[in-house]
């Protein structure tokens, strides 16, 4: 019953991946403009709320949470602003191989790209903000759990804005009431860890919510492009 | 009679309140219910306008098609 | 059962009809808000004896609450037209839909003034982060990105189809951030707040409420009848019926 000619799902899926990747990779620079962004903003809280290791060290999980989501954002906007330009998603919309296939791979590669990045320099903003070593470890588990989600919910907002032309306050007024439960549980992680109780149930909400984005937002994603996209 | 009024518009000293509270209200449906009358009227206008101008071009055809040529 | 439902629909569907019994319905509709609401008012501001708790100040709950029911049904409603509108492709439903946007985005907007300006008595404060405060704030952005995505579109019907989708993303989403701000105020130990006070209610009280309910469906029916009639004719300019219509009103 298959076709020989066409690749198989796995292959079509590495190959958007590579591409994807490659492309980020050829463009480093704009890949470190959300780093430089998030150490940019953090370094500011310490001078706007003065240099008190107890007050920082209150704020630091929130304001680290906040930053990065802040960067996100900003990254956000080219997710497939490229892709459009130059009508690759088009020929992606009209491959055999199912679009939300190709969005969710394209949707990893973007994260892979632009939240990969934050997480690592994660660590360093918190002890910036003199948070405790033993919370940075839940910090990065918080981090490796939101960002992915906040990727996910995105990409499916991007796809709707894909037939506007300006697109970057109309996506962060759309995304931000949809990341208020992201930023809640992985606050409240945070906040538990940093208070010495058990921060594993927030966690697994958040790991719940992103399992259920894993399946649902590619599906959601593709249908949004498609309504927006048909003319 | 005028006592009580003034007993009511105080609202048992919650005037300051109670009364923006209703003000809100009545402005905000107020803005809401004359929006679309507003634009209803001006999408009226426009249309009318483009009709005419339609029909003013039927009238004159020989000037459309000298022009066209 | 009956077959004339469907048909009946169908026919209602077609932007001339609904054009038509919209504006039939809509004074009928606006004229019972009135009423209503002016009845509910006498009852509220004038029948109903002061609070004993609170005195005279909880009246601001006779607009504040129905408001609040207001703006969760209206997205409830706008959410149920967005569905039909990218199933079925239904004109008419994408264009009740766009319509709901900015009248509950009005009642949501009311609802979070008059209820800061009773918390700002009640609590000492205009604001606090309390689940149900937060999920109106919440509501009221919802409201805004639909509105907004659908007017960065320049085709209306896509922009509206957009703008469908992202409201039964919303519909998914306020449920959630309800839950999980009642979960952060539980970490965070905050003052539990019972928006109605003690549960037992005066009949003197309820009545009024009621009442008010009912005015402020009736009142946006009406809005969404005026609304969604200027914007088919926007949508339909090029129809012949709007052409008629708009001659119409010359002569007249």
């Amino acid at each position: 019953m298959t076709d020989t000619r066409r690749p198989g799902l796995g292959h079509a899926c590495v190959a958007v991946l590579r591409r994807d990747l490659t492309l980020a990779w050829r463009q480093r620079g704009d890949v470190m403009l959300p780093v430089l962004y998030a150490l940019i903003v953090t370094s500011l809280f310490p001078f706007a709320l003065g240099p008190e290791d107890a007050l920082l060290r209150r704020i630091a999980g929130g304001v680290v949470l906040v930053t990065v989501l802040l960067a996100m954002l900003l990254a956000l906007d080219a997710m497939f602003r490229g892709d459009i330009e130059d009508g690759s998603l088009e020929q992606l919309m009209l491959a055999p191989q199912p679009l939300s296939l190709m969005l969710g791979m394209k949707i990893l590669a973007h994260w892979v790209a632009t939240a990969v990045p934050l997480i690592v320099i994660a660590p360093l903003l918190a002890s910036m903000l003199h948070l405790p070593a033993s919370v940075i470890p839940v910090l990065v588990l918080a981090l490796l759990l939101a960002t992915p989600l906040l990727s996910l919910l995105g990409g499916i907002l991007v796809a709707l804005t894909a037939g506007t032309r300006r697109s970057g306050m109309l996506l962060a007024l759309m995304l931000l009431p949809l990341c208020v439960p992201v930023v809640i549980f992985a606050a409240g992680a945070l906040a538990a860890a940093q208070e010495g109780l058990p921060w594993i149930a927030p966690i697994a909400w958040l790991g719940a919510a992103l399992v259920l984005a894993v399946v649902l937002a590619p599906l959601a994603c593709a249908a949004a492009l498609r309504i927006a996209l048909d003319s | 009679m005028s006592g009580s009024l003034q007993s009511f518009f105080a609202m048992g000293g919650y005037a300051a309140y109670v009364w923006p509270a209703y003000g809100v209200f009545f402005v905000v449906l107020l803005i809401d219910w004359l929006a679309p009358q507003w634009r209803q009227r001006r999408v009226l206008r426009e249309l009318r306008g483009r009709l005419a101008r339609q029909e003013a071009r039927k009238e004159r055809p020989h000037r459309n098609s000298a022009a066209s040529t | 059962m009956a077959n004339w439902i469907p048909l009946w629909l169908h026919k209602l569907s077609s932007p001339p009809v609904f054009y038509r019994f919209a504006g039939t319905l809509r004074p009928w509709a606006i004229a019972l808000a009135l009423v209503l609401g002016l009845v509910a008012l006498y009852g509220g501001l004038v029948l109903a004896p002061p609070d004993y708790q609170q005195g005279d100040d909880y009246r601001i709950i006779f607009i504040h609450v129905p408001c609040a029911w207001m703006s969760l049904f209206i997205y409830a409603l706008m959410g149920i037209a967005a569905f039909i509108a990218l199933v079925w492709r239904i004109k008419l439903a994408e264009v009740v839909a766009m319509a709901s946007a900015p009248i509950g985005a009005a009642f949501t907007f009311i609802t979070l003034v008059t209820g800061s300006l009773w918390g700002e008595r009640m609590w000492g404060t205009w604001w606090t982060w309390d689940a149900r405060l937060t999920s109106e704030l919440v509501l009221l952005f919802l409201y805004l990105g639909v509105i907004a995505l659908y007017h960065s579109f320049e085709d209306r019907r896509q922009g509206a189809r957009t703008a469908a989708f992202l409201a039964l993303i919303g519909i998914v989403n306020v449920p959630i951030v309800h839950f999980s701000v009642n979960w952060w105020n539980t970490l965070h130990q905050g003052s539990t707040i019972r928006l109605l006070g003690p549960s037992t209610i005066a009949p003197s009280m309820i009545w009024p409420l009621l009442t008010m309910m009912i005015a402020t469906k009736c009142y946006y029916v009406a809005s969404l009848f005026g609304r969604a009639r200027a914007d088919l004719l926007a949508l339909e300019s090029g129809k012949d019926w709007v052409r008629q219509i708009a001659e119409g009103e010359v002569r007249r």
